[in-house]
């Protein structure tokens, strides 16, 4: 049973279909698969078997009666940042971990709806604040993969730390993951899986743990870009409850994939052949800008002269406004209460010891750049930054249809290596943030391996709303780099 | 450095979190270190520019002015750290 760990969603719907296996089958063999690997890499904070089985007996009864859904019977993972109904949703952190909301966030209600099975939920960073699984109350997510001749941990990226492991180490077929500075894309090149952050509106926000309101987007992690389309199609969806969620129409997202990049032209920005970048990972973007030519695009340098920006005012726009959305976390409505000698003391020890010290440390950025006297300085000035930003990116629309970058500035870092300097962890943003600051759709692929055996990604960045080209080009790169590697399996035991 | 540490205790009080003396040392260093970084967004004169709200052109919709939801007060109250018929309790406020 183990090789049906190893489809692909897209093969394990042509299997259902074709009645070679039962969604209950199917079920099993991952939950096996976590059973043997949760200990190792610490993926999943919550398992959910019988749930999961229950979900895929009702999707081989609904298949069986030819009413099968688009994800019918597919096993997922669940990042603890998605509101799932009566099972507990933490964000990982302290101060939400006897939380069990009462309600389905939209994404997820959208998945069950189309059949898919949940096998449980997945670490992240506290509060989706990291990029390295590492502030998780529930502790560090360990890479898959490892250095070539070494059995040193590596981090498998952040803050969808858990999305990215789980994906990678065939404990599910796919899964949610969020990304509001590049959570979904650098955890995706950090463990050779495909990861797509949709266009800002694209999915709806509604009953996800809210990081940066303005940027944060819900996305798919999935080992192929056929399988983030399909996943993608189902979990965008145009939502009254979130009044940023863009009411247009979902296209037909797999149709996509396959099209070809003739006739495409793609920009090369200047401005991310950054100083101290890996000399392998410009040779990776060059080895990308050669698959593309040869696959019939037109290659055009262009220029995004903003882009040392987004870094410095990423990290005053989502501090702001994480200090907002976290002020709800007070030990009154829900989650940890610390008793104190007046209703300001319970506050002030509920979230001394409800939030760990990055939460902390960008809960107090945002009180300061919010305070008075301070807000045209600093969250003014920097969504002004973000305007510039995205003037870049309108303009160099004009002339290219999608944007090829690397999505990291190095490949997979070991645990505890860059946790010292919260700066030097902010700088492997440096990529993906951009993106977010504009609001724009951004996939990353995995296209190569590094020096030391581990994944590298390649980024697309595409228009508002235009994910369509963003698989076209993210499959071309795919079909160009050939089969990507495993990861040699050291971390099952019975 | 652009924040003292009486500064790192006035935001903590703001923020309502209790940091220990040894934790306000640290985070003088590091807030410091944050907004030193950030302060290169002053190289752009923004005058001129309007803030960014939204990625495409897109109205706010609206709805009618109705009840929507509610009679869930149990589901409410459900996950609160200390309740009492339907009331979220606290400490006492006023004496």
């Amino acid at each position: 049973m183990t090789d049906l760990t190893d489809l692909t969603i897209a093969d394990a719907r042509e299997g259902l279909a074709a009645k070679s296996f039962s969604a209950v089958e199917l079920a099993e063999a991952h939950l096996a698969a976590i059973r043997c690997a949760n200990r190792a890499l610490n993926a999943f904070v919550l398992e959910t078997p019988e749930r999961a089985l229950d979900m895929a007996k009702q999707s081989d009864a609904r298949i069986a009666k030819g009413e099968a859904g688009a994800l019918e019977g597919i096993p997922l993972g669940i990042k603890d940042l998605f509101c799932t109904k009566d099972v507990r949703t933490t964000a990982c952190s302290h101060i939400l971990d006897r939380f069990t909301p009462p309600y389905e966030s939209t994404v997820t209600a959208n998945l069950w709806h189309a059949g898919a099975v949940m096998l449980g939920k997945l670490n992240n960073d506290e509060f989706a604040m990291g990029s390295s699984n590492e502030t998780s109350f529930y502790g560090e997510v360990v890479n898959p993969w490892r250095r070539e001749g070494s059995d040193a941990p590596l981090v498998p990226g952040g803050s969808s730390g858990g999305s990215s492991a789980a994906v990678a180490a065939r404990l599910c077929l796919g899964a949610t993951a969020t990304d509001t500075g590049g959570s979904i894309r650098q955890p995706a090149a950090f463990t050779g899986t495909v990861g797509l952050k949709p266009t800002y509106g694209r999915c709806s926000r509604w009953g996800i743990v809210a990081f940066a309101s303005s940027l944060d987007q819900a996305g798919p992690i999935a080992r192929t870009v056929r399988d983030a389309a399909i996943l993608l199609g189902v979990m965008a969806s145009h939502d009254p409850k979130d009044a940023t969620s863009a009411d247009l129409p979902v296209p037909d997202f797999e149709a996509a994939v396959g099209q070809g990049v003739k006739g495409l032209t793609i920009g090369i920005p200047k401005e991310y052949r950054v100083e101290g970048m890996a000399p392998e990972i410009e040779a990776l973007w060059q080895q990308g800008i050669a698959w593309l030519t040869e696959a019939g695009a037109t290659v055009k340098d262009i220029s995004l002269p903003h882009t040392k920006y987004a870094l410095p005012s990423y990290y005053i726009v989502a501090p702001a406004e994480a200090s907002s959305n976290l002020a709800r976390y007070d030990g009154v409505r829900y989650g940890l209460r610390e008793p104190g000698t007046d209703v300001l003391s319970m506050y002030e020890n509920t979230r001394e010891s409800g939030f760990g010290a990055e939460v902390k440390r960008r809960v107090l950025i945002g009180t300061y750049v919010l305070s008075a006297g301070y807000y045209d300085a600093y969250y003014l000035k920097a969504q002004k930054v973000r305007t510039l930003i995205k003037r870049d990116f309108d303009q160099a629309f004009e002339g290219v249809d999608a944007i090829l970058t690397p999505t990291t500035p190095a490949p997979a870092f070991a645990a505890g290596e860059k946790s010292g300097d919260p700066l030097e962890m902010y700088l492997n943003d440096i990529f993906t943030v951009t993106v977010n600051m504009a609001g724009l759709p951004g996939i990353s692929v995995p296209a190569g391996l590094s020096s030391e055996g581990t994944p590298l990604g390649l980024q697309v960045i595409g228009r508002p709303f235009d994910e369509e080209t963003l698989f076209r080009v993210g499959h071309a790169l795919e079909d160009a780099a050939g089969p990507m590697a495993k990861p040699q399996d050291w971390w099952s035991k019975s | 450095m652009s924040v003292d540490r009486a500064t790192v205790f006035r935001i903590a009080r703001l923020a309502r979190i209790a940091i220990t003396d040894a934790e306000a040392e640290r985070l003088e260093s590091e807030l410091s270190g944050i907004l030193d970084w950030v302060a290169q967004l002053d190289e752009l004169d923004t005058a001129d520019v309007e803030p960014m709200t939204r990625v495409e052109a897109m109205t706010m919709k609206m709805r009618k002015d109705e009840v929507t939801d509610g009679f869930c007060a149990a589901d409410i109250v459900k996950n609160a750290p200390q309740e009492d018929d339907h009331y979220f309790v606290v400490p006492k406020i006023v004496e």
